[in-house]
């Protein structure tokens, strides 16, 4: 491995890099796929997608990614599960050093995507998995016949919490405001639905328990006062599932590609400002972040790459 | 490895002799159904000095939230009927599961 270039790598394997292996490999590019954990990123845990373009009815994240990298691999796109520690994007050859090896690339497509935001309130990183969750699909039915709140507004807030009635007696959706952010048909079927409950103008002040948790204090966004909401003893316990948006993974590329908050700036070609880099996903500036935006760029990305490499 | 359930866990985990590792998943768990593969070679590498042991908390979801597991994955090791140490959720990397067997054996 130690001499062979590749055309393209891809660092990530979500939808947008998946889709970059698609058009790269279609092209005959020399395409090699980087992905740390598992395919799909972020979606593989959405039980339901019903707004991809041409979604099969009953169409889940796993099912979707499925096909798509089944389809990145038909084209002769080449794929590896190993973990990026830093880059070197100074010269035309890039250099990607992994935990497991070094690779070789004239041009790089930046397709990291992005991870859950945490509340960041204390309590909650010692509670993770003892009942503060960020994946209903993992974690919904152990709090099954329990309550369950759920943080957040917007449509995905909104979604898993009409997703987690399948499981708790309640569903309450604590957001900081007096009104939803998601779009009028998810929210429709959130008041339609018995199960789910709100507290409107709340925020998460901080969790308790003894390695479970146990009670959480909520604060009201507009008079300040707080109040502290214990497990039913019962159940001795409750569930706090957090959907309140993502945040780039872009700390290896600090430095070395423009950012702006942490997204990487890009123009619509999905070019960084470093010939032969492009990025592509929910880790790039971009007014919306779905799966058929991210293969979107990813398509742009890799035909850009494609022309690159045609006029080297 | 060895598949638990609900019946023999007290008796392959909790009753053991020696130290046991358990890998807790579930259905519909994606990031589980990733690190799966990862955990047969462990396994398969550290069989020989430490017990593997999985068990679906899907359909024995009482006797996971009984020892505190109420979010996937995790990966635990017990020794002497008490987990003594665990991994949870985005902390369940490679690196740090190999590194937890190594302490163990």
């Amino acid at each position: 491995m130690q001499d062979k270039v590749f055309d393209l790598i891809i660092i990530g394997a979500g939808p947008a890099g998946l889709a970059a292996g698609s058009y790269a490999g279609r092209a005959r590019l020399d395409t090699l796929i980087i992905e740390k954990e598992k395919d799909g990123g972020q979606i593989v845990i959405t039980a339901e997608i019903d707004n991809y373009p041409g979604s099969i009815e009953n169409e889940s994240g796993p099912s979707l990614i499925e096909r798509m990298a089944k389809q990145a691999e038909g084209f002769g796109a080449q794929k590896l599960y190993d973990t990026v520690t830093d880059v070197d994007l100074s010269g035309d050859i890039k250099i990607i050093t992994c935990k497991k090896g070094v690779y070789k690339c004239r041009a790089l497509i930046i397709a990291t995507g992005a991870h859950p935001r945490p509340i960041g309130c204390p309590g909650e990183k010692e509670l993770i998995g003892k009942g503060v969750s960020y994946c209903a699909t993992c974690d919904g039915a152990f709090f099954e016949d329990m309550e369950i709140f759920v943080v957040g507004g917007g449509d995905t807030a909104v979604e898993e919490a009409i997703y987690l009635t399948r499981f708790g007696r309640s569903v309450t959706i604590i957001h900081r405001r007096d009104k939803l952010r998601a779009v009028q048909g998810i929210q429709d079927r959130a008041f339609k639905n018995d199960k789910v409950k709100f507290m409107w103008d709340s925020v998460v002040d901080e969790l308790k328990g003894e390695g479970i948790l146990e009670s959480m204090v909520i604060k009201n966004t507009k008079t300040g006062e707080k109040t502290e909401i214990f497990a039913d003893p019962e159940d001795g316990t409750f569930g706090v599932f957090v959907f309140i948006g993502f945040l780039p993974e872009s700390a290896l590329f600090e430095g070395k590609v423009a950012m702006q908050n942490g997204y990487i700036v890009t123009n619509e070609k999905m070019e960084t400002d470093v010939k032969g880099v492009y990025a592509a996903g929910d880790v790039r500036i971009t007014p919306l972040r779905q799966v058929v935006t991210a293969a979107s760029d990813g398509a742009i990305a890799a035909m850009q790459a494609y022309h690159y490499l045609e006029n080297l | 490895m060895l598949d638990l359930d609900r019946n023999n866990f007290e008796e392959e985990v909790l009753k053991a002799e020696g130290t046991v590792f358990v890998d807790y998943y579930g259905d519909g768990c994606v990031p589980c159904a990733a690190l799966s593969p990862f955990v047969d070679e462990m396994a398969e590498k550290y069989g020989d000095k430490l017990k593997f042991t999985k068990l679906n908390t899907s359909k024995a979801r009482r006797l996971a939230i009984s020892q505190r597991v109420l979010g996937l994955p995790v990966m635990a090791i017990y020794q002497g009927g008490e987990k003594v140490e665990e991994l949870v959720k985005d902390d369940c990397t490679h690196e740090n599961i190999e590194n937890m067997i190594k302490k163990y054996i």
